[in-house]
Formats: structure tokens, sequence, C-alpha cells
């Protein structure tokens, strides 16, 4: 059974969620892994297919005229149950808008071996806020980590926190 | 409980702002510039009718003062009414979830933030200088951790608990 990744971008408008998924349920596909945003008034979608479907198929199946849709044959790289084995931290940068937030803080994380796994970013009236979930391995010294930041933050006139994951296991 | 009825509306101040991310200095809850200012505050969340709480931060004086009323919010169950506390601190904090919340000072955007539901809070009223305690639950407990994070420099935004978790107060849809 094959995986694609399908991207799915176009002009907001209820119901583009619903055909879309329902054009992939027509053809046999399955959703695995997903998500959904708006940016700036256009739906963006990602999405991990599986099925028989080839990934040349699903971009004809999933074709619409207010769509920009792309569909690639992938290899999942992890399993989707295993843990990555590292430590879950959740950044908050925010400060004024400026060219090279998102560089220059995910260079300093990417220096350690950390990972961002997940990145949101939102701009309101001049404040920019950055949110990112990282995984960082086992052995980097975070108070190390968190000083490089803090210093990377204050050249961009930013507020950094950078803090544990706090899952709630019941 | 500070009713103060001679204090002006001032304005609110939006991210980023300095006094923001700066931690505010203690007042002398007597002192009558801390009084004017406790006025000012009541003043301004009045004219606010958006949200249920105010801190100094965001009125521009770096002081620690915060003022609520969490009878404005239909979710709202413990209700000390109007009030404003100089010098607060958490006393205790318990039984926490996870809302969505925002901020008048970052209009716009809404986040997930991980906050006690049950807290006591210390401080002491502005004028008298009467020390006063707050049991708080529910929307009036998270009100008032929101205030306090003012003082502290913070926003909600540093306590959002994933990346997934940050959103936009309103979106426009063109269909």
């Amino acid at each position: 059974m094959g995986l694609s990744a399908v991207t799915v971008l176009g002009v907001d408008r209820p119901g583009v969620i619903a055909a879309v998924t329902g054009s992939l349920a027509d053809c046999g596909a399955n959703i695995q892994d997903s998500t959904m945003t708006l940016l700036g008034g256009h739906v963006a979608m990602m999405l991990l297919v599986s099925g028989e479907v080839d990934a040349a198929e699903l971009s004809k199946r999933l074709c619409a005229p207010d769509l920009v849709v792309t569909a690639s044959a992938i290899e999942a790289r992890r399993h989707f149950c295993d843990d990555g084995g590292g430590l879950g931290y959740v950044l908050t940068v925010h400060g004024p808008d400026r060219p090279g937030i998102i560089s220059a803080i995910s260079a300093v994380l990417a220096a350690d071996g950390g990972n961002i796994t997940g990145m949101s970013t939102r701009l309101t009236g001049r404040l920019y806020v950055l949110i990112a979930d990282v995984e960082l391995p086992k052995e980097v010294d975070v108070a190390a980590l968190m000083r490089r930041l803090a210093a990377v933050g204050a050249g961009l006139d930013s507020e950094i926190t950078f803090r544990p994951v706090e899952p709630d296991l019941l | 409980m500070t009713r103060p009825a001679d204090g002006k509306p001032r304005e609110v101040i939006d991210a980023p702002h300095p006094l923001l991310s700066t931690a505010a200095e203690p007042v002398d809850p007597t002192a009558p510039e801390v009084v004017a200012a406790a006025a000012d505050l009541l003043a301004t969340l009045r004219h606010e009718p958006s949200t249920t709480g105010l801190a100094a931060p965001q009125i521009g004086l770096s002081w620690r003062l915060i003022a609520f009323d969490a009878g404005r919010h239909p979710r709202s169950r413990s209700c000390t009414g109007e009030l404003v506390v100089a010098n607060p601190r958490l006393a205790t904090a318990a039984r926490w979830n996870h809302l969505r919340e925002g901020c008048v000072s970052v209009p716009g955007l809404t986040a997930d933030v991980r906050r006690a539901t049950r807290i006591t809070v210390h401080g002491h009223l502005p004028g008298t200088g009467e020390p006063v305690t707050i049991e708080a639950d529910a929307v009036e407990a998270r009100c008032i951790q929101h205030q306090l994070d003012h003082l502290d420099g913070l926003l909600f935004l540093d306590r959002v608990v994933g990346a997934l978790s940050l959103h936009r107060s309103h979106h426009t849809c063109d269909a």
C-alpha cells in the first residue's frame, strides 16, 4: 500500500475540506496524519494518505478550479507511534515584526540538534508571534541553550520563553 | 473593596511594548499617586467592556496593581466583584486546566493556556492599605493569574501549550 503526501492550497470557503476529503474517500485513500490551517484567507492543508491510488491519480482526482493540489509518493521515515527519544519543549517568541526571526531562532536550535516538530507564526499589528514544538536530544545542555536563545532574542528585540512540555497523562 | 469614583480611563497599550515585558515594581498602597493610578486602572477597566481584568503595565504604569471584575464574564463562578489590588501575590494554586484566552493588549490572537482553576491571592487595598485575601475559581481565577503574569512581564503567549494552540481571534472567509 503506497503512501502519498498531499498538499492543498486555495481560497478559504465553506466546504473545501469536505470536498477534498470526499474525493479522497471516493478513491479509497485513507487519511493518516493531516494538518490544516488558514493563512491570510487561504486554506492550507497537508495530508499523509495511504491506499492503492498513486500520487498522479490523487492529483487528478483532487483537481479543482480554485485549489492548488500536489501529491507526491513518499516513504514513511518513522513509525507513527515511535517515541523519538528526545525531550519535548515549547518555544515562544514575540516581538516587533522584522525579517529573519525564524531563521535566527531555528539556527540556534539546529546547532544543538533540536528538531522543530510543529510551528505556528502569526502577525497581528506590529506584533510577531512564533510558537514552536521542539524536540531536543537528551544530552543537550538546556540551560546553555536557553542562554543562547535569550541572547538571540535580545538581538531581535523579542521576548523568548522555552519551557518543557507538560503532558497530562491520565 | 476599592471603588474610586474619580479615575480617568487611560489608553491600553498593545504588544510589542517594553512595559509589557518588564517586571512591575511593588507599590505603597496608601501613596496618593498609587490611589490615583488604581482609580485610573478601574476607570479603564470600566471603559473596556470586552475584558474582565487589567494590570497597571497595560495602561503604561510599571506598578504592581491589578483590577478585575469577573462578574462581566458569562461563565464566571466565584465573583469578588469589581476590585483593585496592590502588590497581589499568588498563595495557592490548584486544579489546573487548559482554556483558550486572549488579552486586550494582544488584539487578534487567542491561545490555549494552562492555569489553575482554584487560587488564593493576597494583596492590599489601595487607599487604606488594608490586607485582602481573594479566593477565586474558574474564570475569576484565570483572569487574576493572567493579570499577575502582566506584573511579571509575561503575556499569555509565554504560556501557550503548543504550536497548534495559537489562534487568530477572527478569520475572514471570502466565500
